[in-house]
């Protein structure tokens, strides 16, 4: 019996390329005469989507517009969530006495109290408050945005700028993803045909920061960036240091699959086709219900189901005393000679490290190593935030480096295994592990060093 | 209990597959205006008159010749998984290149209804499209709907019914092509279906070893796991 | 008048142009084809993007950009009279 590879080789020597060409062509024939005998076209051209290309696309607005999209999204998250982000914080910080006196009325013990309350709620709300209003609000806006049809058109605009630094168009589409969610932008880099420019945008979509890194941003920004303003103004500044860390971000991706494709990643960018569908009103509401509720939603339980059990991790170690230091002081210190040179401290790296598993724990882990030492024992707003970052040391450097690690350092363990199920590569996923953490490590090590020279600080 | 009907959602990117896949199932699968935004496949369920029903909804793909990792899982599952009714999406403003894949699919598989969503923003542009025409000379049910406006659902969900009871019977009108092709394609056809007789549609199979899709090829090759896995490197080049 | 034998690459917003040839192989030559850029097909340049490159066609009811590096080698006659 002939096998396959005996069938391929036989076919293989029966055909030709006119042959294949011509069996594609005669289905597009056939296409072609169905639709003459059962589709009626009117006279007239639809040209709205032409018309709104024409701006949209267009060599003079093309990018200003675009540039004022991405500065809207983010401005109207940033506005949108900073009064529900305090009233939640409130919110759940005011629910602290009363559970406290619960506890005492129910003669809990002082540590099972400290675990619960102080390590596992403290925590989660934590999470829910910074990170639940910025998404609930920049995922509808992103779907409305995405679902009318404006994203390829950025692929469109930007595909030359890609393709000088040897990558695909499509990656910044896959980098639009990446605001979303790191681990699923990955996945949606397999719209990319070629390997080599799909590893490009693998290795690279890091560099994007994703919802759960927004809070982190948000929040450091507004308190030691705009401190000094007000009202609109404040989310107006916050903005635009936000857009100004993205764009570091896609400046650093240009960068790393430039340097990927003359090394590691060489080879000629290859083909690309980019389809660009009429525009198309959305369902609003539909869209907005299913993408604020239910991603939302799905995202944040993640975060707090890691949030859960690396609260109650730092709550511990926070207070096991091991001589007269906890076991947290004692692996803060230990980091902390390290964490100064990039202008951070022990307890920030340590909230990197512990936060591995989602980008979302960081802030809180930190804020809990901090509460575990310092005279303030409770964060309930906003406002005594700042006083408890300042008390660790804290100035507009500190933030800026901490924004500017969360920004570049490693993606998060989610993302890592969805890298790893896509390249099914070790060293891939090493390397797209290793390029973010040594850029993170250079980038603070910078600003530290130029901010000490020119004596900012 | 019986078992759930499979169905599988195929078509080109962007022709409402998942918001169709929404409307039917009540599941909350993510749209977006651009190719690409679904890329892995997601199933949800759908009782009608008693039957129990699977619907996939698949990454949009423009031919079954895969280009990108997306396109090779919705071929995958069109090619392999053989569902028990392939949905051809289609988008009523671009006929042409729709058509296209659903001439493929129909050159795979028999049980295959064509839905031509989006009809409500065909229609605002002044297209008719006339489905009993398109059903006649595709011998498969055509029906029209628009996924957004949830416009045509009864008639949709009659036609999988009455395809599964077997009511009505598909009979996909084969595309012919020139006489050079067809001979070959006779001679292929008896020895692929004897290689594999559960396989996919020996037509279909033969015309793919003629236009060398060497990614179909390595997949059949894994999906049999026959004894010539060893020498799998060999037959690509 | 222009040349009427020209590549897509060659092409200016409004040019409509029957395709006689695509210069490419493999993968390529392929996903064209399946997009509709099929000899014998009209195809009509639409707009180029804001930095001269990609350039977006209308094929088969649909618009799809592509490089000039794969443009320039579908050939064709120019069909609008100008
Ligand atoms: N006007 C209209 N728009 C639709 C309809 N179905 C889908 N859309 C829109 O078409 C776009 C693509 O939809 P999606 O379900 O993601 O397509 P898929 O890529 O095939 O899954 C979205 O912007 C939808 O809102 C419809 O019936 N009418
Ligand atoms: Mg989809």
């Amino acid at each position: 019996m002939m096998n396959l590879q005996g069938l391929w080789t036989e076919a293989r020597e029966q055909s030709s390329t006119e042959m294949r060409d011509e069996i594609v062509h005669r289905l597009y024939e056939r296409s072609r005469k169905l639709c003459a005998a059962g589709v009626k076209y009117p006279e007239k051209k639809d040209v709205r989507t032409e018309r709104i290309d024409a701006i949209l696309t267009s060599p003079v607005l093309g990018f200003p517009i675009m540039l004022l999209m991405l500065g809207a999204v983010f401005y109207i998250t940033i506005a949108g969530a900073n009064i529900p982000s305090s009233l939640l914080a409130d919110f759940f910080g005011s629910l602290e006495g009363p559970l406290e006196n619960l506890f005492v009325y129910l003669h809990i013990p002082d540590w099972i109290y400290g675990i619960l309350v102080a390590g596992l709620y403290r925590g989660t709300t934590w999470v829910i408050s910074v990170m639940l209003p910025p998404m609930a609000i920049f995922f509808p806006v992103f779907a409305l945005l995405e679902n009318y049809g404006y994203l390829p058109r950025v692929a469109f605009n930007l595909d030359r700028i890609f393709k000088s630094a040897g990558a695909h168009g499509k990656q910044s589409l896959t980098m639009a993803m990446g605001f979303g969610c790191n681990a699923a932008a990955v996945l949606s880099t397999r719209i990319i045909e070629s390997p080599r420019e799909r590893m490009l945008a693998i290795l690279t979509n890091n560099f994007v920061p994703c919802n759960g890194r927004w809070g982190t941003l948000i929040l450091l920004s507004s308190l030691f960036m705009a401190s000094h303003f007000t009202g609109g103004f404040k989310s107006l500044i916050t903005t635009l240091v936000i857009i100004g860390l993205v764009m570091f971000g896609i400046v650093i991706t240009f960068l790393v699959s430039w340097i990927l494709s003359k090394t590691a990643l060489k080879g000629v960018p290859t083909h690309y086709t980019l389809e660009l569908p009429p525009y198309r009103r959305p369902k609003i509401f539909d869209t907005v219900i299913r993408s604020s509720l239910t991603k939302s939603w799905a995202v944040l339980m993640r975060a707090v189901k890691v949030a859960a059990p690396a609260a109650i991790l730092t709550w511990i170690a926070g207070n096991i005393y091991i001589g007269d230091a906890s076991v947290l002081q004692h692996v803060a210190q230990f980091l902390d000679p390290f964490g100064r040179l990039l202008g951070l401290d022990g307890y920030i790296l340590m909230a990197f490290i512990l936060g591995l598993p989602a980008n979302e724990i960081v802030l809180p882990i930190l804020l809990m190593g901090y509460l575990s030492t310092g005279s303030l024992t409770e964060a309930g707003s906003m406002a005594e935030l700042k006083n408890i970052l300042s008390e660790h040391g804290w100035t507009w450097l500190t933030a800026l480096n901490m924004m500017l690690f969360s920004l570049l350092h490693y993606p998060c363990g989610t993302t890592l295994i969805n890298i790893y199920k896509e390249t099914k590569s070790k060293k891939w996923t090493f390397m797209a592990f290793l390029i973010p953490t040594v850029i993170a490590v250079i980038v603070p090590l910078m600003t530290t060093f130029a901010a000490k020279a020119f004596g900012w600080v | 209990m019986n078992n759930a009907y499979r169905i599988a959602l195929a078509g080109n990117p962007n022709t409402g597959k998942s918001t169709l896949f929404n409307a039917l199932t009540g599941l909350r699968q993510h749209t977006g205006n651009w190719a690409g935004k679904t890329v892995s496949v997601a199933q949800g369920s759908l009782q009608h008159k008693g039957n129990h029903y699977d619907l996939i909804d698949l990454p949009g793909t423009y031919s079954l010749f895969s280009n990108s990792a997306d396109e090779t899982v919705a071929r995958n599952y069109i090619v392999f998984e053989k569902p028990d009714i392939t949905l051809v999406v289609l988008d009523a403003t671009s006929m042409e290149r729709n058509l296209n894949l659903a001439l493929q699919v129909l050159e795979m598989t028999k049980n295959v209804i064509i839905c031509i969503n989006l009809i409500d923003a065909a229609e605002k542009q002044g297209i008719k499209i006339n489905e009993h025409l398109l059903t006649r000379q595709l011998g498969v049910p055509v029906i029209k709907v628009s996924a957004r406006n949830k416009l045509g659902f009864p008639k949709l969900l009659d036609t999988i019914d009455r395809i599964i009871t077997r009511a009505i019977e598909c009979n996909p009108v084969p595309t012919i092509y020139d006489e050079e092709i067809e001979e070959k394609i006779s001679r292929l056809e008896p020895k692929v279906k004897e290689l594999w007789k559960d396989g996919p549609s020996s037509r279909w199979v033969s015309l793919r070893l003629l236009d060398g899709d060497e990614d179909l090829m390595r997949e059949m090759e894994k999906r049999m796991g026959r004894e010539e896995n060893d020498e799998s490197s060999r037959v690509m080049d | 008048m222009r040349e009427s034998k020209m590549t897509l690459a060659d092409a200016e917003k409004g040019d409509v142009i029957k395709i006689s040839s695509l210069g490419l192989d493999g993968v390529m030559r392929r996903r064209l084809l399946d997009l509709g850029f099929v000899p014998g097909a009209l195809v009509e340049a639409v707009r180029k993007s804001p930095l001269g490159d990609p350039m977006a066609f209308k094929v088969s009811q649909a618009v799809i950009a592509l490089r000039k590096e794969e443009s320039s080698k579908i050939e064709g006659e120019l069909f609008n009279d100008e």
